[in-house]
């Protein structure tokens, strides 16, 4: 189990032209306008759905992914083999009923399962992106998802939903498409990057660049990956999504395999083990890069920078919200759903809060959390009835 | 599955009392809302564009779960951040003497809503009063399996206290209805010194003062 570096350093990189789902390339008659100034374009996005528009395609639920998924929500991952990443709550039959709804889970841009990213070549010079690509916001990231769903004809989605960095791309989509959006469900997340937030990414980022293998960027030309980097950012980012009574329950300081410790540096205690396990199986199925970019994009996340006052960004909306959180959320913890609560009362808008007591941590929302289904399929539901839509 | 839509009858009477001052097709929230109760049926039978505002989990889950928006929260904090004027009605049902500070919520409730409908237990009530004077124990009203050290109910007040705090905050009264043991209501404006000896509840309908 202990990952050993040239075990590491000797994965391949991920072919992504051959993954299932759907793939859809806007040309240079449709190039996307980013925040930081660049028309980019050509740019590919890789998508995957679930179930089927229904005949006024009013149906249709768009799934937001956090920084390290993708669009593989519901199904079998191709790459690792592992149950889509929220199989807890899509699927047909379960909360978010793919035998009801059209389900859209989008590859967010500068991802690395399809999308346009830093792995992708750049049609301009027939080279690998690398750090010759944009720096993108969750704005860009809407706006391509926006652009998809012009491409698929759907005016108005049902429902946006997503945690973490997809609970912010909720919001993103609700302040800047609010009719296109007739119910939201921003799920621990925050208007904000925190100040901790942003530093625990830069450990991350500094990770990935202090290996060697990184190349100032340039590792896929060279045949390299920064594996080990990446592992370590990881690993670290790992401790975040959960809380210190869940890795206590799970782990305490029982030892791996083992009847006492070895005085060396091995994993003699199991959490480290898991952790350099979650470490592995990382580096199999994300490029570093991607991970240097889509922390960024989150760290500039900003609403209240962007419109003056958080409210102004939601000021007349017809939007219905759902805002969700966990009690042991330490990375997004309640008070920052709770300032999104206190703005969506300012803007007026029609919101339901609701703060989930659980004790394992921001990944909670992954998770099969009973309470927290419960409330969600309630506002889903109800949403559906003043929509129109059958329910359940 | 339909919504269950609970009948006039299911409403607790302080609930139907508040109920009937609200007219349809307005904008109500209702602060300290349970179990969502009094909005299911405003939103249900009185087209109502009704919000709540609810502290314990339980609640918040019910109302949700139930298709009701209503957000987990806590009125002593919460009510700053809702700007003047947003609600046609704000509801309190047998919620003030939880309040840390009733006398900051009274005059959020008079700005949020332009209309503020609060409902109180009246602590002058005789059989109250007896209670004390008899048995020699504080009286516990309204929160069965509560004892004095565990009640939620931090600020009591009696009729008359209550109206002399919206005198001094400059409230209009606009309706009072005083509630006996039975739930009939009778209407009051002025409260003297038998209505505040005989009646358990009372509902009343608050606004800004007009001077």
């Amino acid at each position: 189990m202990a990952a050993t570096p040239t075990r590491l350093a000797a994965m391949p990189l991920l072919a992504t032209d051959t993954l299932p789902g759907h793939r859809v390339t806007f040309g240079q008659d449709q190039a996307l306008k980013l925040d930081c100034g660049v028309m980019l374009a050509p740019y590919t996005i890789a998508y995957q759905t679930y179930g089927t528009l229904n005949a006024d395609r009013s149906n249709a639920i768009l799934v937001c992914h956090a920084l390290t998924g993708d669009q593989f929500v519901a199904e079998t991952h191709p790459v690792t083999g592992r149950p889509g990443w929220w199989e807890a709550v899509v699927g047909p039959g379960k909360l978010i009923d793919t035998q009801r709804f059209f389900v859209i889970c989008v590859n967010v841009l500068g991802g690395c399962m399809g999308t346009t990213g830093p792995r992708e070549i750049n049609p301009a010079n027939g080279k690998v992106f690398g750090l010759k690509f944009p720096v993108i916001t969750i704005g860009d990231m809407v706006r391509a998802q926006a652009k998809l769903l012009d491409h698929l004809g759907i005016d108005q989605l049902f429902c946006v939903i997503g945690g973490s960095m997809g609970g912010m791309q909720v919001l993103e989509w609700a302040s800047k498409y609010p009719k296109r959006v007739f119910c939201a469900v921003p799920i621990a997340c925050a208007t904000y990057h925190s100040a901790q937030n942003i530093a625990f990414h830069e450990v991350g980022r500094q990770a990935i660049m202090a290996d060697p293998n990184w190349c100032g960027g340039n590792y896929i030309p060279r045949g390299k990956n920064p594996t080990k980097g990446l592992a370590v950012a990881r690993m670290a980012a790992h401790i975040t999504y959960l809380s210190e009574a869940a890795l206590t329950r799970k782990f305490g300081r029982r030892l791996q395999e083992r009847e006492m410790v070895t005085y060396g540096f091995d994993a003699d205690f199991e959490v480290e083990s898991y952790l350099r396990h979650q470490g592995i199986t990382f580096v199999e199925r994300f490029d570093a890069n991607s991970y240097l970019y889509i922390t960024r994009a989150m760290d500039y996340f900003d609403m209240e920078a962007e419109h003056g006052t958080v409210a102004k960004a939601f000021a007349d909306t017809t939007v219905r919200f759902c805002v969700i959180s966990f009690t042991s959320d330490w990375l997004f913890p309640t008070s920052e759903s709770r300032e999104i609560v206190h703005a969506l009362n300012a803007a007026g808008a029609n919101v339901s809060f609701v703060e989930i007591a659980t004790d394992k941590g921001h990944d909670a929302f992954l998770l099969d959390e009973p309470e927290f289904h419960k409330t969600l399929d309630g506002f889903l539901d109800g949403c559906c009835e003043h929509r129109g839509l059958p329910r359940r | 599955m339909t919504a269950t839509v609970r009948a006039r009858a299911d409403l607790r009477p302080d609930l139907q009392h508040i109920a009937d001052m609200i007219a349809p097709n307005t904008r109500v929230l209702d602060i300290g809302c349970g179990d969502g109760a009094l909005l299911e049926y405003l939103v249900h039978s009185r087209q109502c564009d009704g919000r709540g505002v609810e502290l314990s989990q339980a609640g918040v889950h019910a109302c949700v779960s139930h298709g009701l928006s209503v957000i987990q929260g806590d009125a002593d904090t919460d009510l700053e951040h809702y700007p003047d004027q947003a609600f046609d009605y704000i509801v309190l049902s047998q919620t003030l003497q939880a309040m840390r500070q009733p006398r900051a919520v009274l005059s959020h409730l008079v700005r949020i809503g332009r209309h503020a409908i609060v409902s109180i237990t009246n602590y002058g009530y005789w059989r109250t009063r007896l209670s004390l004077v008899i048995q020699g124990r504080m009286p516990i009203v309204g929160e069965p399996g509560h004892r004095w050290y565990d009640s939620p109910n931090i600020h009591l007040c009696t009729t008359r206290d209550f109206l002399d705090l919206c005198k001094e905050l400059d409230l209009a009264v606009e309706r009072g209805l005083s509630i006996d043991r039975r739930g009939s209501a009778r209407p009051v404006t002025m409260i003297d010194r038998l209505t505040n000896l005989r009646d358990e509840q009372g509902v009343f309908m608050l606004a800004r003062g007009r001077r």
